[in-house]
């Protein structure tokens, strides 16, 4: 009897969470695998006929092949502003962990705020019209940088206390430069806590829309996320359409999730994350 | 070898000719235009003509986005100095918000403005020079109607809000959508209020100038009121769709064209997209003008097109005006109207309207043949239009907000604009 | 060990080691949001900035769906950190019970947290259609007539809330589950030993014991419900009407609309709000990890 009992509740829970977490995905590929006229009538049956590759094109070659310019956008600026954010803020997270100096205070009030803090958009829209950046895509990875240093930061931090500090001395009493320390003995060490920031910072960058709605305006830089929610209004009679597109950016963060599973809910758990 | 020093040679000179070919002529200019297909198709066909008729001439088009996101950056690209030589954008309220005199050069001795009607004149006017010709035919603003359902039911098109209420009530009993309302594409619910205008200018005359000055206000003048009372009643006589706050744009053009719905107010650039998606059906739809209390005063609320603009700190404004001059003659008129569906009448005195224009047109031609049957929205004759009305209209229509308290928000809304525009009186 | 090292107390910390983030951090984070408190007493179309003192404040809470989006914004927040952490603490302790497919369920859960808000956006808007959409074609099919999810001005701003809760419940699943994990069974086999019953377990042990997650997950949820942006503008882009316009989707309306100045000073009073939310939540929790 007893052994009988997780079956119960998994049972119960697993029919649960099918029917609540399971099929809105399924919704999605179904649609997304249906004709237009039967994709308008938004049921969810099985499709008559199975036009994957119909709609997958179809989606692709739309607006001049508009979404796969916002894949290379937006694998631009999530390959820039990650590769940018690591060495950044393992940097500060070292120094924070490692030093004590007054400007930690001072750090510590700039990651908090960073965590916390809606950032000003219209000021910084000004700010990056006046500096020739506004509606680029190098102006998106820095503010992408800004943006995200803080929880790559924390993480950092948290990380580079397990790492003892025998090893910086022992680097330091063989002459190393203090660079030399950070870049060629800590860094190596920072791998697990650096794959995890990578995977949790990409799957942020990619999915942002907020950001690239205000300050990467313009059909040359869009972005999957911003090509997605164009697509909703110009798709109103294709929903076949639509939820294809939905399908392709829901696929690249459950590959991810496949390979990098540990780390992600590494990251996401020890640093507590952001929204 | 000698062969190699030929080549050498002769691209050399080649080099030398062409680099020295824009000394006399050739001339790039670019051209901004929205990217809806409609812009896009009329202005590759300008183009493509006008580069035949002036070969030392080319003009490379770019695209914007239309809506806000476009308007914002037309407005950047404008006072960074950075906008192309050329440009497509709304006229009335929202040129005034460039602050043309600034920012654009004057086309008042275009010769093709000879020919432009001057009604179309005075919404692209600022201090008494004209700054755009015009891109497209004019559209009318009412209420598009299935021709099949009011043959059925044997109704005639009404001359008053009464006769179309009880036209309504009519089709309603039959079992059909009376009015089709689309919410989730707010900028639609605002139809009733926007196409009331010729009624609200014929019972006020100088409403929109009053209007401009802080003198008059939607909430204290009856006949402004009319159309938020009007969305109010059709709401409460339950004549919508039943999912009106979740349909869209696309979902009414294919009740009226289909005639799940009787009517649709709406713009009649709907032309364009009726016939695209609905062909087959694009002959059972109609077009009235939003009718008002008065049979006798009838008349249809116009919109004017986009038009053509040149920068004022363009480096080639007098090869840009030549361009602006042949999309404002009657050649560059023909192009359009047969480039994309006609929406309306044109606006160049001698250009023609094709044979075959489908119905909802004929419909509206009739009110431009007698002067003082039409009038510009009041967004073509006051500079400001309050950002928020589509959502209060939305609250209207879905019984959220009484037609009082809305009007009151309204003028609110517009007080906002009116101050970031910097007008006096405000 | 030959090489002198003439300035033998510099530290092998250096304090460059801050500057690169910290200019970047400093142009493009600290300047804006230190420039906002000017632009928000200013009318500004982006070129110039004429100062008009509190009248954007004023405007703000006079207008009423201005005074409202601050409302839904408390809402909003109150109501999605209030159902995560609920949520969240019961799915943890069910998927960190004994229970077949645990593994499965717990990525099943966790999964949408990584997936386009967009993406989802669009999705529930589809199923949550007054007549056409899945949901309640599956309560007609009960006999339950349902309600107009995103039509429904008194219901819009909770289905988003909904949608936020499905999407955002692993995150606090998944920081409840590494709670739970800190918690020694001992406590467990002592209350079963006295005879507890599995409610009591939860009520005296696991709460009480699980605090520093159930801190974290508040915490984190509130300010993500107080800039809440991206779902309620692919759901309901505030609609109907302003039913479910927050400060965010008002700071991107008044953008969109050229009021710069008005726009910015919503984006002061979020941080406001931020501020006098979180701040004292934050040190609160600062002061216990200090105690503990």
């Amino acid at each position: 009897m007893r052994h009988i009992r997780p079956y119960v509740t998994g049972g119960i829970a697993l029919l649960f969470a099918a029917v609540v977490f399971i099929l809105p995905f399924l919704f999605i590929l179904i649609q997304a695998l249906k004709s237009k006229s039967e994709a308008s009538r938004l049921s969810f049956s099985l499709p008559q006929e199975w036009l994957f590759w119909q709609n997958l094109i179809a989606v692709f070659k739309a607006r001049d092949y508009q979404l796969l310019l916002a894949y290379f956008n937006s694998t631009l600026i999530t390959v820039a502003s990650v590769s940018i954010l690591v060495i950044l803020s393992a940097m500060v997270g070292y120094i924070m962990q490692r030093r004590r100096t007054p400007w930690n205070a001072v750090a510590q009030i700039a990651l908090f705020m960073g965590l916390m803090m809606p950032p000003a958009v219209v000021p910084t829209i000004g700010l990056l019209q006046n500096l020739g950046l506004f509606k680029t895509i190098h102006g998106m990875v820095l503010i992408q940088v800004a943006y995200n240093l803080s929880f790559s930061t924390l993480l950092y931090r948290s990380f580079i206390s397990t790492i003892p500090r025998d090893l910086d001395e022992a680097a330091l009493i063989d002459g190393a430069k203090p660079w030399q320390i950070f870049f060629r003995v800590i860094l190596p060490l920072l791998k697990p806590v650096t794959v995890t920031n990578i995977v949790v910072q990409s799957i942020a960058i990619f999915n942002d829309f907020t950001n690239p709605l205000y300050y990467l305006p313009g059909k040359e830089n869009v972005t999957v996320q911003l090509t997605l929610y164009n697509f909703q209004s110009m798709y109103t009679s294709q929903y076949n359409l639509l939820f294809m597109n939905i399908l392709l950016v829901t696929i690249p963060p459950l590959i991810v999730f496949i390979f990098f599973n540990r780390q992600i809910v590494a990251g996401m758990t020890a640093g507590g994350v952001k929204g | 070898m000698t062969i190699h020093i030929k080549a050498y040679l002769a691209s050399a000179a080649l080099i030398a000719l062409t680099a020295a070919a824009p000394a006399h002529a050739e001339v790039t200019l670019s051209f901004l235009v929205d990217n809806s297909p409609d812009s896009v198709a009329a202005a590759e066909a300008l183009v493509e003509a006008y580069q035949k008729q002036a070969p030392d001439v080319t003009i490379e088009i770019e695209q914007r986005p239309g809506g806000g996101e476009g308007d914002n950056i037309v407005k950047t690209r404008l006072a960074t100095g950075e906008m192309s030589d050329v440009f497509l954008y709304n006229s009335g309220s929202l040129l005034q918000a460039l602050k043309p005199q600034q920012s654009l050069a004057d086309l008042s001795d275009v010769p093709a403005q000879a020919k432009v009607d001057p009604g179309f004149k005075s919404v692209v006017s600022a201090d008494g020079k004209v700054y755009g010709v015009p891109f497209g035919t004019a559209m009318g603003g009412g209420i598009f109607y299935n021709r099949a359902i009011y043959k059925e039911f044997g109704l005639s098109v009404p001359k008053t809000w009464a006769e179309f209420m009880a036209n309504n009530e009519k089709i309603k009993a039959a079992g059909k959508v009376a009015v089709a309302q689309t919410y989730r594409d707010t900028w639609t619910s605002q139809l009733f209020v926007l196409a009331d205008y010729y009624n609200l200018q014929a019972a006020v005359p100088n409403f929109a100038e009053d209007y401009t000055d802080n003198k008059a206000k939607y909430a204290s003048t009856p006949a402004a009121m009319k159309g938020f009372e009007h969305l109010k009643e059709v709401h409460d006589a339950g004549f919508f769709n039943e999912d009106f706050g979740a349909a869209s744009y696309d979902d009414g053009l294919r009740m009226v064209a289909t005639g799940e719905a009787a009517h649709y107010p709406m713009l009649t650039f709907a032309i364009g997209a009726l016939k695209q998606n609905y062909p087959e059906n694009l002959n059972d739809v109609g077009f009235f003008a939003q009718p008002g209390d008065d049979a006798a005063k009838n008349g249809l609320t116009v919109w004017m097109p986009q038009a053509i603009y040149i920068p004022a700190a363009s480096g080639k404004i007098e090869e840009a005006k030549k361009f602006a001059d042949f999309v404002g003659s009657v050649e560059g008129c023909k192009i359009m109207t047969d480039t994309n569906t006609v929406q309306g009448p044109p606006l160049i005195d001698g250009c023609p309207l094709p044979a075959d224009v489908p119905p909802a047109v004929t419909d509206m031609l009739p009110y431009f043949k007698t002067a003082g049957l039409t009038a510009p929205a009041l967004e073509f004759v006051s500079p400001i239009k309050g950002p928020a009305l589509e959502q209060i209209t939305v609250e209207v229509g879905s019984g959220i907000r009484g037609p009082a308290e809305a009007a009151a928000l309204y003028d609110d809304d517009v007080r906002k604009q009116a101050k970031q525009l910097g007008l006096s009186n405000w | 060990m030959a090489r002198t090292r003439p300035r033998s107390q510099k530290s092998p910390y250096p304090l460059w080691f801050f500057v690169p983030a910290a200019i970047i951090y400093g142009i493009f984070f600290l300047t804006p949001t230190v420039s906002s408190f000017w632009y928000s007493l200013t009318r500004w179309d982006l070129t110039t900035a004429e100062f008009i003192g509190l009248e954007n404040f004023q405007q703000f809470f006079s207008e009423p769906f201005l005074v409202q989006s601050l409302v839904n914004t408390l809402i909003y927040a109150v109501t999605t950190s209030g159902l995560k952490t609920v949520c969240g603490l019961l799915l943890a302790v069910l998927l960190t019970s004994n229970i077949f497919a645990r593994g499965f369920l717990r990525t099943v859960v966790f999964f949408p947290v990584l997936v386009s808000t967009i993406g989802i956006g669009i999705t529930f808007t589809v199923m949550m259609h007054p007549t056409k959409g899945i949901i309640n074609a599956a309560l007609g099919a009960l006999g339950i007539a349902g309600p107009g999810w995103l039509t429904n001005p008194s219901l819009a701003l909770f289905s988003v809330a909904l949608v936020d809760l499905w999407k955002g419940v692993g995150l606090a699943t998944l920081i409840f589950i590494a709670g739970l994990a800190a918690i020694s069974t001992d406590y467990y086999e002592a209350a079963r030993i006295d005879g507890a019953t599995r409610f009591q377990q939860l009520w005296r042990i696991t709460l009480p014991l699980v605090r520093p997650a159930t801190i974290t997950v508040v915490t984190l949820s509130l300010i993500g419900g107080l800039r809440s942006f991206d779902l309620i503008w692919a759901m309901t882009r505030g609609g109907p009407g302003f039913s479910s316009d927050v400060v965010a989707s008002v700071i991107y309306k008044q953008y969109q609309a050229g009021f710069y100045g008005l726009s910015t000073a919503g984006n002061v009073i979020l941080f406001a709000l931020i501020v006098a939310i979180i701040l004292p939540f934050s040190l609160w929790f600062n002061r216990r990890e200090v105690v503990q």
